[in-house]
């Protein structure tokens, strides 16, 4: 897994609530069985008209969030269906990091599990960065996992929390299956006394 | 000792190791798999030298891609390469599989129960957000990614962070004609889509100790629409008659042991949950959802409702939003909403008992001729038994397709699609946008109500027809 440790790039705010993975990638696009190539269908049909044709009012479709790497969201972010396709495609077609008032469970996991860094920040902070995002051209944010903060170049500067072990396993990119392998010991004995 | 509810139990007995501020290590009893979530994992394996620790505690099935009708002819090049991927890996990887030729192929989440693989006390993961629905049995059940399904293939373990616990009580009765649907439902549409975001749910209450294990499954279900990942009720005696002589669950007098030790399970006296909400069953009617988020629900007495009547600015917008979608307008009653498809099915109601409630609603009766209705049962062995008491006949006769079983349009991934624009009234679990296809329109509702859409042609308040029957009987 690739690690996390600064990231800065442009925050595309995506002003909706419960935003479900459904709508993340759509159900037609899951039957690859490769773990690359979801960007292209990143919020297919909010993106791109029945015919293909990209929708110019959509978020990721305007220029001024051309190449923008954060998602902003709001509450609820990533709720429904398990899919990992929802991070597969977020983190393919170039999102690094995330940031809404709330989550869903697996989705929020499923990032840690994929080098995404999914930030919860207040609602009224989360609101500054929409209305930031809208304001100004080509808004940059600089995200600081080492030091759990979220920066603008305008002053802004946000801390967050992340759980101290996600947050070590993030900023060294380490692989869960190795690390639960150490365990093995421990494993076998489980299942020796349970048999 | 410390009292400790029927999670705490279940948790503690599956730690294998602990540190402080990492999550902690949980053995994983059964881990269910399925064409979807799993290729990359296998992948995965195979990329590391990895093998599957206990295929013996591994099964797979196929169901998300399934034609239900014609199932052998898969026309899409790509679901077949999915289906062919999983049988490919199950051999490869020794994990036993219940493929489109197997009589125990079904939707996962219906076939582990039937089958007496779900046992109460067990952890059980799947990469599958509806694996909720096996914590009916008092086991810890819940849904994860495909990277914890490869976690889980190569150890048998998974790494979780303790979730927190919330008790669900739901007091009195269902009234006469109100489905364990209606009722998870409400319990959705009163608290939220997230209101149980970070715990684990258990449902106690008068209400849920009379439901039956079928019953329980749909509430369990649909526990992920309410942000958790696990849902759970105490098993007791309705659990131990459902599980008696099931082909994987314990035989003789293992069973009966079994059932000793299942009896311990339940939440000790005094134990505290993290948080505890209440509703009463009794103020409960049968539901219809009007939005676009299972939280936007209401009684099928009731209206679309008004924006501008939510009390934040965001609900505002979402509710203006969804209305969009569905293209309803405000105050509308919720009988004058017409449809034109109707599915029942899916892991949340595709059931035998609940086929025979839409059954039992559909006898004598003829489907609208502008809807187009289908019947697809949750497992083959559903089918047969279906067939066997004769309710394939019941449905032909009104006018309902009778499928052959899969996930189907729940989450449309293989050929039972919407068209856009069109509305739906869906036994399923989700009303996302697109969800049942591109543009298409979705409420969910109970088997019976969606039986009686099929036939009105627009939603109708069943009990209406119960009471009618009633008085025929009378007369």
């Amino acid at each position: 897994m690739k690690p996390f440790v600064t990231h800065t790039g442009i925050a595309a705010p995506l002003n909706r609530v419960n935003v479900d993975t459904d709508a993340i990638i759509p159900k037609q696009f899951l039957k690859r069985i490769e773990r690359t190539g979801f960007g292209q269908f990143l919020f297919y049909e909010w993106r791109f008209t029945p015919e293909g044709q990209p929708i110019e009012s959509f978020v990721l479709n305007q220029p001024k969030y051309a190449g923008s790497t954060i998602l902003l969201a709001r509450n609820n972010f990533g709720c429904g269906s398990s899919r990992e396709h929802a991070p597969w495609a977020l983190d393919d077609y170039g999102f690094r990091a995330i940031i809404a008032p709330s989550f869903a469970d697996i989705f929020y996991n499923n990032c840690f599990k994929n080098g995404i860094l999914p930030i919860k920040l207040s609602e009224e902070q989360v609101d500054e960065l929409f209305t930031r995002a809208e304001t100004y051209d080509r808004y940059e944010l600089t995200i600081d996992l080492q030091a759990k903060t979220v920066r603008d170049a305008h002053g802004l500067s946000y801390s967050f929390e992340v759980d101290d072990y996600r947050r070590y396993c993030l900023l060294n990119g380490l692989d869960d299956i190795g690390i639960t392998l150490q365990l093995e010991e421990k494993i076998a004995a489980y299942e020796a006394q349970r048999r | 000792m410390k009292p400790r509810t029927l999670f705490e139990k279940i948790w503690d007995d599956h730690v294998i190791h602990e540190e402080p501020g990492k999550p902690s290590l949980l053995y994983i009893d059964l881990h269910l798999v399925h064409e979807v979530t799993s290729p990359q994992a296998f992948e995965g394996l195979r990329l590391a030298g990895r093998r599957v620790r206990r295929p013996d505690l591994t099964f797979a099935t196929m169901d998300h891609n399934v034609p239900t009708a014609d199932r052998f002819n898969v026309t899409d090049p790509i679901s077949r390469q999915q289906m062919e991927t999983l049988k490919a890996n199950c051999e490869e990887f020794g994990v036993p599989l219940a493929d489109l030729n197997s009589p125990d192929q079904g939707i996962v989440h219906v076939i582990g129960p039937e089958l007496g693989l779900t046992l109460p006390g067990k952890t059980i993961v799947c990469g599958d957000s509806h694996t909720s629905t096996h914590g009916a049995f008092g086991a810890l059940a819940f849904g994860i990614g495909t990277s914890e399904v490869e976690h889980v293939l190569a150890t048998q373990c998974l790494q979780q962070h303790k979730p927190k616990t919330l008790e669900v009580r739901v007091n009195g009765k269902l009234p006469f004609g109100v489905s364990a649907k209606d009722l998870i439902l409400a319990i959705i549409a009163k608290f939220g889509t997230d209101f149980a975001t970070g715990y684990v749910i258990e449902y106690t209450g008068e209400a849920i100790r009379s439901l039956t294990m079928e019953e329980r499954m749909t509430v369990c279900n649909m526990s992920i629409e309410a942000g958790a990942r696990a849902g759970l009720i105490a098993p007791d005696e309705t659990t131990f008659a459902y599980l008696k002589g099931r082909r994987y669950a314990p035989q003789g007098e293992d069973f009966l042991a079994a059932v000793e030790k299942w009896k311990q399970l339940a939440t000790d006296p005094g134990a505290v949950y993290d948080r505890t909400v209440e509703i009463d069953a009794s103020e409960i009617a049968p539901q219809v959802t009007w939005g676009t988020s299972p939280g936007m629900g209401t009684a099928v007495t009731g209206v679309v409702p008004d924006p501008d009547s939510f009390p934040t600015a965001s609900e505002q917008k979402a509710a203006r939003d969804a209305l969009a979608y569905m293209d309803l307008k405000p105050g509308t009653p919720i009988t004058e909403i017409k449809i034109d498809r109707v599915f029942i099915g899916s892991c949340t109601n595709g059931r035998i008992e609940d086929l025979r409630r839409a059954a039992q609603v559909a006898k004598g009766r003829k489907v609208a001729p502008h809807v187009h209705a289908m019947v697809v049962p949750g497992s083959q062995a559903v089918k047969e038994r279906a067939e066997q008491e004769g309710l394939h006949k019941i449905f032909l006769e009104a006018g309902f397709e009778w499928r052959d079983s899969g996930c189907s349009m729940c989450l449309a991934m293989n050929p039972d699609v919407l068209q856009p624009g069109e509305r739906c009234a869906s036994t399923s679990n989700r009303n996302f946008e697109g969800r049942q296809g591109r543009g298409g329109r979705t409420h969910l509702v109970s088997p019976e109500m969606a039986a009686a859409a099929a036939i009105a042609g627009r939603f109708v308040d069943v009990r209406e027809w119960y009471k009618e029957a009633k008085e025929e009987v009378y007369q």
